[in-house]
């Protein structure tokens, strides 16, 4: 051997100094066995199968070949009456659950014809303001046979509500009821910003939802812990992670401090993560977060069952990815986000459509946005066993890496007192500002390309019809709404509002004075009012 | 010379707020005094802000769909209370068919999603008032 061969060879030329993903994570360019170690000298890669403890490799032993993945679409826009078509139609189409998108007066808990809701009536969802929208909204749709989501946080116990007096007229016993409410307050404060109440009354808002659906609707999951948002806020993988699972183990631990049996709540708890587009981090998120929750419910919290321990999610394909410029291309990145999930082990499954950085999905976009999600499930192959990348160098190696970077996040919050702590303080908030903000400037830089938006430019990008939303729904729902004024019982009303607001000051259950209001026809508005008299509304000092 | 200040404002219910923040730091690095209002500011708050910091630009961040309804009513205050070379630009999501509309009634500036967040500072920077010297 000459005396070059043990130099280091010249490195070959490469497209770049440094591979990342898209979270900005520095790859290295082949992996190798073993895999990597823990501290205590076991390699978790080889711990275990499918539908064994932690889950890593997925809550099923048999993948999807028991069931596939719930093929949910998120929708909703207009009145009660538009929306309703739009789920007979999706369900027609072979969807197999329905979720509804409410609007912003509904998300805030603000009537329509509240200042703040000008121009908001209908937009972004739909509008539901009282029992009455309620009703439309699930006409000729037999509760007992759909599974029904409903994202909804600051109001969720009063929409709720709406929906159990729906189903009581429809002749469905609650136990048979099941569905989720996304219920999940403090991604709200780190990222979405749809709040009301402080977070401390907002907590004991949620708790109550538990042990109601404890004691009322066991087959309901009472909350969906939800890091899609926070992801689409600019966190990194890691960091949606580490929040999402965070804010699972402050809601434990205030079920735990409410004198609640964690096995008793736990097991209705369900997650909701994002879909983006690093094809493999997101594979390993979702794996590293069954492992962790398992472990966290294990020793932290002590849960017997084994249904506390395992995590189930919902995903969705990541909005913020979709581009306003060559909007077809949007159909080639929500599939591939999508089989990502499903190659995770998603428990249900939201695809975006091509049109939704412009608008709200068309009926036609939608419908190929569901197409997406039957073709993986059933022209791919790839739900045919579970785990298929079990065991890949790669994927270990970075399911392990999130792992440990989640860890590190919790001791960190744990430090400050826990996350509704960590929240008042400003801490996850800012993490993501300035997650969010080195990405724009590396896309500024081009060191992250978006095809068709700093690379690729066309001129001439194909023009799509766009769902316009007008303004008819403000004057339907601003006249149902004088309807339901007109025709209820005024006293009844003021004396569930005032049973509502004694059981706020005190420590009883809310869920049962608040259904009380919802049968007098108490307005979503004035049911959030009666909570904002004794409870006040949160405002967050803005941090840029 | 003296800095071109900004009031980035959300107007409406909406809390999608990465946007709006992403874009007043970028406005703050390139030298601008930033003035973010924080979220679900009505009209009369926002104008108010512009008053009070003697603001050059207003940028609204809208996703809503709510921007017939938020952009005339802004345009009005401004115009009421003598602040028509406030330069007013709009972010979000704005279907084309209201842009003719929002530049009619006086907002010089409308930047859809994937607009580098140089060209806005650069149409800031070319179409601010000049300030008078005090």
């Amino acid at each position: 051997m000459s005396s070059d061969a043990k130099e280091t060879p010249a490195r070959p030329r490469e497209r770049a100094e440094v591979f990342r993903t898209i979270s900005g994570r520095p790859i290295e360019r082949v992996y190798r066995g073993p895999g990597p170690v823990d501290s205590a000298g076991a390699r978790p890669q080889d711990a275990q199968d499918p539908g064994t403890f932690p889950y890593t490799r997925g809550i099923h032993a048999n993948g999807y070949r028991g069931k596939l993945w719930t093929m949910r679409q998120f929708a909703g826009f207009g009145t009660p009456e538009e929306t309703n078509a739009r789920y007979r139609h999706l369900l027609a189409a072979g969807g197999t659950g329905l979720s509804v998108a409410f609007d912003l007066p509904t998300l805030m808990g603000r009537d329509p014809d509240h200042e703040l809701s000008l121009g908001e009536v209908g937009k972004c969802g739909v509008s539901v303001v009282s029992l009455a929208d309620m009703e439309t909204l699930f006409a000729g749709i037999p509760l007992g046979q759909v599974t029904t989501s409903m994202t909804i946080n600051s109001p969720a116990a009063m929409v709720f509500a709406m929906y159990l007096v729906v189903a009581q007229r429809q002749g469905v016993p609650w136990t048979a009821l099941s569905g989720t409410i996304q219920n999940d307050i403090l991604k709200e404060f780190i990222a979405q910003k749809e709040y009301i109440y402080p977070p401390r009354p907002s907590m004991r808002l949620i708790t109550d939802t538990f042990a109601f659906c404890a004691r009322e609707v066991p087959r309901w999951n009472s909350i969906s812990v939800s890091g899609y948002h926070i992801r689409e806020a600019g966190a990194t993988a890691a960091q949606e992670l580490a929040f999402t699972l965070r804010d699972g183990i402050e809601y434990v631990q205030y079920g735990i401090d409410a004198g609640l049996d964690v096995d008793e709540f736990a097991p209705r708890m369900s997650f909701f993560f994002n879909a983006h587009s690093d094809f493999f981090e997101e594979i390993a998120k979702y794996r590293a977060a069954r492992a962790i929750w398992a472990e966290v419910m294990r020793t932290r919290f002590g849960a017997r069952s084994e249904r506390s321990w395992k995590l189930r999610f919902h995903s969705q394909t990541a909005g913020v990815s979709l581009t306003a410029q060559q909007p077809y291309n949007n159909v080639v990145r929500t599939a591939l986000q999508a089989l990502s999930a499903v190659l995770g082990g998603t428990n249900s499954l939201h695809t975006n459509s091509l049109d939704e950085a412009l608008a709200l999905p068309t009926e036609e976009a939608a419908t190929l946005a569901l197409r997406t999600q039957q073709i993986i499930a059933h022209e791919t192959g790839v739900a045919g066993l579970a785990d298929p990348f079990g065991g890949s160098y790669f994927l270990e190696a970075l399911t392990f890496d999130l792992t440990r970077e989640t860890y590190a996040y919790f001791d960190r919050i744990d430090a400050l007192g826990g996350m509704v702590a960590a929240i008042e303080e400003g801490f996850p908030q800012r993490e993501v500002a300035e997650s969010a903000y080195r990405f724009q400037r590396a896309v500024e830089r081009k060191e992250q390309v978006i095809v068709g938006v700093n690379d690729f430019v066309a001129t001439d990008d194909p023009a799509v019809r766009i769902l316009y939303i007008d303004d008819a729904a403000t004057d339907t729902q601003m006249t149902r709404l004088a309807e339901v004024k007109a025709r209820r019982d005024p006293a009844e009303v003021a004396r569930a509002l005032h049973a509502m607001r004694r059981a706020a000051q005190g420590t009883d259950n809310l869920m049962p004075p608040i259904l009380e209001a919802v049968r007098a026809y108490a307005t979503l508005g004035e049911m959030c009012d009666a909570l904002r008299d004794v409870w006040g509304e949160w405002e967050e000092q803005a941090i840029i | 010379m003296s800095k071109i200040r900004v009031v980035i404002a959300k107007p409406g219910l909406d809390g999608h707020d990465r946007g709006a923040k992403v874009i007043a730091r970028a406005l703050r690095d390139a030298g601008m005094e930033v003035i973010y209002t924080g979220l679900r500011q009505t009209p009369e708050q926002i104008v108010s802000a512009a008053l009070q910091e003697d603001a050059d630009v207003i940028g609204l961040s809208i996703l809503s769909g709510a921007h017939n309804h938020i952009c005339p009513r802004v345009m009005e205050l401004l115009r009421a209370h003598g602040l028509d070379d406030v330069l007013v630009v709009v972010g979000g999501i704005i279907p084309d068919v209201d842009i003719p509309k929002l530049t009619e009634m006086g907002v010089k500036g409308i930047f859809l999603p994937g607009t580098p967040m140089q060209q806005i500072v650069e149409f800031i920077q070319g179409n601010v008032r000049e300030r008078e010297n005090v």
